[in-house]
This record gives C-alpha cells, structure tokens and sequence, in this order.
C-alpha cells in the first residue's frame, strides 16, 4: 500500500514539475539528445552571430552608414541608400498591410458568417496564402505595378505591394487573436448601452486589441526588412547612389545589397557585407524587442 | 511560426452576431452598411491575391508553353534556357535534394526541441528558450545564406571535416536551410504535443512506463498528425525559400545529385535571371513564370496536406 502511495506520488511530481527520476542509461541518453537538439538553435544562433561579428568588425565605421555603395573605393564603401531604403520600405508596407490587415481581421473575427461559404473560402486562402514562398510575391507585384499604370517596378510602391502582401496573413492572423481576446462582456456592455456593432467594435474592441495588434505587425515587418527575394523579383536596384525621396522614388535595399555585394569575389566586399548584416540584425532585433516589450507592458489579463 | 496554421482555430468569429449592424428599431444603418462593406472588401484582398498570382503565373507560362513543349519541360533533362533546352528535372532535383538534406537537419532538431519544451522543460525553460527559437525564425534568409557561404563550407566542411566541397555546394545550403525550418518545425510540433490530454500521460505512468516511454509511445503517436503536418509545413517552406539556395548553392544546372557539388535550384534560376537584363515578353523572361507557376503548384499541393493533417488531429480531441 505504501509502495503505491510513494508511486503516485512520484508520477504526480514528475508531472507537475517536469523532472524525472529515472535515472537509466536510455533515459539519460534520450534527456541529452533532447537538450542537444533544444541547445542546437541556440549554438548556430551565437555562431553566426559572432562569426559575421568578427567578419565585418574592420567595417563597423561611420562610413558604412554614410557611403553610398561604391566598386572603386572597396574600403569606404558605404550602404546609404539601402538603410534608408529599406526604412521608406518599412513605411510603404505598414501604411498598405496594417489598414487593410486590420480591416480584414475585424470582418473575419466580427462580422463574417462563419457559415457563408465565402467566409470559410477567405480562411482557407489565407491558410495557403501564408505558406506562398517569397519569390512568388516579387513576380505578382510586378503585375500589379503594370495594372497600375507603372512601367518600373522596382520603385519604393512596388516594393511596399510585394511586401505588404507577403506579410499580410501574418498581420491578419496576429491581429484576430487580439480581438479574439478581448471578452464578450465589454462588447455587450458596449450594445447594452445603445451603441452600434461598429461602434462597439471601433471604441472598445479594437483600442483593447492595440497591443496585441501592435506586436503581431512588427513581427511581421521585421520579417518583411530582412526579405531580399521579391525585391529580386521585382528589379530593385542595387547601385543607387541617391537618397530615396518618397514613394515613386527608385531605390535599394538593405538585404538586396547584402546579397550582391556578398556575391562579388572582392574580400573588402564581403566585409563591408558582414558589416552590413550586422546593421540588418540589430534593426531585426531592435524591433522583435519592441514586439516583445510593448507585449509585457500593454498586455491585459481579462 | 507557430501562428501560420492558428487561423484554423477554435470556432469563433461572429462575435457580435446578433444585432448584426441594425439599430434597435430593427432598420439596418446605412453607415454601419457600409462600413461593413468595406471590411469585406478589405477581407477579399487576400482572395484576389491569390487569383492575381495565378493569373500572373499562368498567363506568361501558356505564352512559354506556346514555343517550349509542356513534355520536354516536365521531363527534359537539360536545362539552358540560352541554348532552348527547357527540361527543367535539374532544377527540381536540386530543389529536392537540398530539401531532403534540410528536413535530415530539421526533423530530428525541431522534435528533440519540441519534446524538451513539451514534456521535459519547466515554465522557465519554455519562457527562454521559445524567443529563442522565434529569433532563429527571424533571421533573414540572406542571412543565412551569407553564413552557408561564409562559414559552412570554408570552415566547417572544408576545412574542419575536410570534404571535397566546391565554392557553392547543395550541401551547404541543404544544411543551413535545415537549421532555418527549425523553429517551423518545432514551434508546431509542440504545439501538438502540448495538446495531447494529461490524461493520456498520467495513464501511461501509472501503467509503469518511464518519462522517455511515456514521450516516444504514448504522446508522440498520439499527436503525431500534427507532427506531421509541422513537417509538411517546414517541407513547403524549404522548397520556396529562394536566397539560402542561391548564394550558396551556386547558379549552375546540374544533373548529378552529387551534394558536393554547385547545382541550381528552381528559385535559385528565378532569383539570378530576375536579376538579368531580359525583355518582358521574351521566351527567357517567360521561363521566370513557368518555373514560378511549377513552385506555386509544389507548395500549394504541400500546404493543402499540411491543413488536412491539422484538421484531422484538432478532431481527435
């Protein structure tokens, strides 16, 4: 009897806290075998971070911000236009994705019969539409910029439109968990009091979805500023020696010079190119930390 | 991402049904009317996304297949768009056997991980370690591809274990995109496992079972749909991802399978002759699309089994 009591209470524990203790040899070796693979992401994270580190170090100087890109002068070489590229990027995708990224998630979450077969149709379209590679965007913007009237695409619009879409399920997605947060009370306290369906949703719904809304769209354009492909696709630039000046401005960007100068046989090259990847990640991370901290500070729990 | 499949979610939506959009007098406001519309409008962007990338794809591939044949395409061995030898096999084999070499990094990392998180770590471990796995997903790919060129294959294929690799190699790139789909195929797992009732755990231990018996026998099988939808998912994602594979695995077609070697990719040849200078219109040009439209249908026939693995196990419990 008491041999079945301490039994239980041993399985209640290594339930409840996760520790084993089972001490035999395959137990062990399968514990270690899971920790490798847990520690493996985290080791090639620390390596590539330190190896372009060091790679690009001899260029961390103010010229690398200042330059433009530059196959004479190798060891100023500067990616000027591309930072600010890439920021006028950032701007032409949030004001297309987030408006309409928003609006898509409200209806879904709000409004739509779940019933109607188109309804069911948009969820399962955006289901696909996530799992599209990258490429695929860069070729229908360049589509979409002939539909418009544009003969080059590879302006900041022509970007922002391959991007803004490429990002676009993942604000959806992230934006209809927020508002699917936000609890039924307050909106029936908002109807019980006379408002609208949509002015429940527009005064309470949504400014209590904001952080979560807020941090799914910088998740996501973190990963549009890191994208080099579609741009590829949709022939930006990569030698501009200008600033971009707005949003039918030619221009460059950062991951796109990356790719070009890293392809060049040069040695100063790819230095200057581990510099500038370094510039990528700190924006990358500078922003996934922001996602993160305005998901401490703001979030509610109902 | 774990956040790609969660669209599927639990059934909610409608939240605010039953006034819908009338005042109580029971007369529908216009505003509100229109309003709505919007929103609808907006919602049906992402289906006419969809259709505008068919019918981008499709329209300059039935020009290509006007002048190339549908067969050699399919089946030819050769690919030279300079020299008219459309077979596009080499790059489609590329593009597998570098997946295959990614998934052999990806499986076996992203389960351990996904086991770790879901049956052995604490809330603290889970707590460091999942942003962890979020910033390997946040890596650019370019990224990537800098390091496979970089790091992998001077320091630690050719010199470290020193193989017999070229300057561009499958290899390389197979192993870098690996380490790429872990986080997909991780984060996904454990969300499956995680599902997998308490119940189930606490029958098995009482039964006498160990922590890893438990983990290999009762929680993987029973999650293992979703298991295999998060590889599917990696899978789709490693097929289309585009700069990993043209920065380390070169631009050459080659038919030898030898992951040695260079050999180009279908979106490494999308990537390197969108680059190029070639007229629209042109049959090269026109390639683009037609290699384009064959990636869309691969990924778009990976991701719909993917869904359906994932509808099946939300229904088991």
């Amino acid at each position: 009897m008491a041999s079945a009591v301490v039994a239980a209470r041993e399985t209640t524990v290594a339930i409840a806290t996760g520790r084993s203790r089972d001490r035999s040899v395959a137990s062990l070796a399968f514990l270690i075998a899971l920790w490798f693979s847990l520690f493996f992401g985290v080791m090639v994270l620390l390596v590539l971070i330190v190896s372009t580190a060091l790679d690009g170090a001899a260029r961390m100087d103010g010229a690398l911000f200042t330059n433009y890109l530059s196959s004479l002068e190798l060891d100023t070489s500067g990616f000027r236009a591309g930072i600010l590229g890439s920021m006028w990027l950032m701007l032409g995708t949030s004001l297309l994705a987030v408006p309409l990224g928003i609006a898509s998630a409200l209806h879904l979450e709000e409004f739509a019969d779940r019933n109607r077969w188109y309804n069911r149709m948009i969820e399962l379209n955006l289901q696909n539409l996530a799992a599209v590679p990258a490429v695929v965007y860069g070729l229908l913007a360049v589509a979409a910029m002939s539909v418009l009237g544009f003969q080059d695409s590879g302006i900041v619009l022509g970007g922002s439109i391959a991007l803004a879409l490429l990002i676009l399920p993942v604000v959806i997605i992230t934006t209809r968990e927020a508002v699917r947060a936000v609890p039924r009370e307050i909106r029936d306290g908002s109807l019980a009091l006379g408002a609208t369906v949509w002015q429940t949703t527009w005064r309470q719904t949504l400014p209590s979805a904001i952080p979560g809304i807020a941090t799914g769209t910088i998740l996501g354009l973190s990963r549009a500023i890191g994208e080099a492909a579609p741009l590829l696709l949709i022939g930006v630039a990569v030698g501009i020696r200008f600033d971009p000046n707005g949003f039918l401005s030619a221009f460059t960007a950062l991951p796109m010079q990356i790719y070009n100068q890293t392809s060049r046989p040069q040695e100063e090259l790819q230095t200057a190119a581990a510099a500038a990847i370094i510039v990528l990640l700190v924006m990358i991370l500078g922003m996934n930390a922001l996602a993160i901290l305005i998901r401490n500070k703001f979030q509610r729990s109902w | 991402m774990s956040i790609t499949h969660s669209a599927a979610g639990p059934p909610s939506g409608a939240g605010l049904q039953p006034t819908s959009g009338r005042s109580l007098k029971g007369r529908p406001r216009r505003g509100e009317t229109v309003i709505r519309g919007a929103l609808f409008v907006a919602a049906m962007i992402s289906v006419l996304t969809t259709i505008g990338i068919v019918v981008t794809l499709i329209r300059p591939s039935l020009d290509f297949f006007a002048e190339a044949s549908i067969v050699q395409f399919l089946t030819g061995t050769e690919w030279a768009p300079r020299r008219g030898e459309f077979g596009a096999v080499p790059l489609v084999k590329a593009t597998f056997l570098i997946t295959l070499i990614a998934l052999v990094v990806a499986v076996p990392v992203g389960l351990g991980a996904a086991m770790y998180l879901s049956e052995y770590a604490s809330a603290r471990v889970r707590k460091i370690f999942k942003p962890v796995l979020e910033l390997l997903a946040g890596v650019p790919s370019v990224v990537y591809g800098f390091f496979a060129l970089t790091f992998v294959t001077p320091w630690l294929l050719q010199d470290l274990l020193s193989m017999d690799v070229g300057f561009t190699n499958a290899l390389a790139a197979g192993l870098v995109l690996g380490v790429m789909i872990v986080p997909t195929v991780a984060s996904l797992s454990e969300d499956a496992m995680s599902a997998v009732p308490l119940a189930l755990r606490q029958g098995s231990l009482a039964m006498g079972a160990n922590k890893m018996q438990t983990t290999l026998r009762v929680v993987f099988p029973a999650a293992l749909s979703g298991i295999a939808a998060a590889i599917v998912l990696g899978l789709s994602r490693a097929v289309g991802e585009t700069m990993i594979v043209t920065l380390a695995s070169g631009s050459l077609p080659n038919m030898s399978g030898d992951p040695r070697e260079g050999m180009q990719a279908m979106t490494g040849f999308m990537a390197t002759t969108a680059g190029g200078e070639n007229p629209v219109g042109s049959l090269e040009y026109n390639t683009l699309f037609a290699i384009g439209l064959l990636l869309f249908a691969m990924t778009l026939v990976i991701n719909m089994i993917s869904i359906s693995l994932v509808r099946r196990y939300r229904q088991e419990y």
